[in-house]
């Protein structure tokens, strides 16, 4: 019995060590669970950001889709675009949400790397971005038919993201 | 005479009358509100909450583009007059949990809030069992070593007293 009292610090070590492995190890420490998944897209009131219309969620199409937010001062948003430009290729339908941005250099960039949006929304203050709870660019959201938001990924779309993320895009696009 | 004292009336009366204003003052901004516990109320918000892009400071410390907004989300709610906790509650309905330096007491956070208290009752266990193990090595002396401890420290006493006076002779 004593003996065994021996190997209780080799267990508090063990124990230890397993929480800093799962707790500090963790591969991705930036990207936080959204509280969104499962909410409803939120209502809002902008421009578009081609024909300046005024435009509502109720222009979201009534089928799966992403929810891109991006602008012309982000780095990564550069990166993910030639991929953004084949998923709407490949038929993927994305809506931009151009987030804290000035619009002419925005439709500069559309017109100099292709236009993968079906439409953009003007967030030139970044209100709909607060609340859709978007901390960085680039961030994409998956919303079903319903309009609820099913998914959230943070950084760029690449196609290492796309098989889990696209998995999920065509399980929504296959229900009916 | 009496017109000084008029106007120095005035002035006080309108001393009394002006509302107390309060600032806020974070990042150069100046956050200006009309009173001082609203002023207070948006420092401490700025203070508990966090900066969801910037993980390790709180809005009120941070310089990243997405404080500054939530700053002015949180000091327009302010202004409308919602409590800390609608402040707390909207800001955690689109960021999450994340946003709060003062997580809330539930069932998924119950390993948070209890691990302090049952590490410091283990330790006490620990403690007690150690305290206990020490009480047990110590047996009462028997007779025969209770002669034998008598002895050695007379013997000793009167080692250290030859000791001494051999000293001083030399």
């Amino acid at each position: 019995m004593k003996r065994l009292g021996l190997f209780i610090p080799l267990a508090v070590f063990i124990a230890m060590a397993i929480l800093f492995w799962v707790g500090l190890g963790k591969e991705d420490k930036t990207s936080l669970p959204s509280p969104l998944v499962g909410q409803p897209f939120p209502v809002f009131e902008a421009l578009s950001l081609l024909d300046e219309r005024q435009i509502d969620q109720s222009e979201l199409p009534n089928k799966p889709l992403l929810v891109n937010v991006w602008a012309t001062w982000c780095p990564t948003c550069k990166q993910e675009h030639e991929f953004l430009n084949e998923l709407a290729a490949a038929g993927v339908l994305v809506v931009g949400i151009n987030y804290k941005d000035d619009p002419a250099k925005a439709r500069q960039w559309l017109a100099d790397y292709g236009d993968p949006y079906q439409f953009n929304i003007q967030d030139p203050r970044g209100q709909l971005g607060l609340e859709l709870g978007v901390y960085g660019a680039p961030e994409t959201y998956l919303v079903d038919a319903q309009g609820i938001i099913r998914g959230k990924h943070i950084g760029d779309l690449n196609p290492r993201v796309w098989q889990s993320f696209g998995e999920q895009y065509a399980g929504l696009t296959s229900q009916p | 005479m009496g017109k000084v004292s008029w106007r120095l009336h005035l002035a006080s009366l309108l001393l009394v009358l002006v509302p107390s204003f309060g600032w806020a003052v974070i990042d150069g901004h100046k956050y200006p509100f009309e009173s001082d516990i609203d002023a207070e109320r948006f420092a401490q918000l700025a203070e508990d909450l966090r900066c969801p892009k910037c993980q390790n400071q709180n809005l009120a410390d941070s310089d990243a583009p997405v404080a500054a907004d939530l700053r002015d989300k949180v000091y327009q709610l302010v202004q409308e007059g919602k409590s800390d906790d609608e402040v707390v509650d909207y800001l955690v309905a689109r960021y999450g949990d994340f946003v709060r330096y003062n997580p809330p007491f539930r069932l998924d956070t119950l390993v948070l809030w209890l691990s302090p208290i049952i590490l410091l009752l283990l330790g006490g266990l620990l403690i007690r069992s150690l305290m206990r193990q020490q009480r047990q090595t110590s047996t009462p002396l028997s007779s025969q070593e209770q002669q034998q401890l008598h002895n050695l420290l007379n013997s000793s006493e009167a080692d250290i007293d030859e000791s001494r006076s051999s000293a001083d002779n030399k």
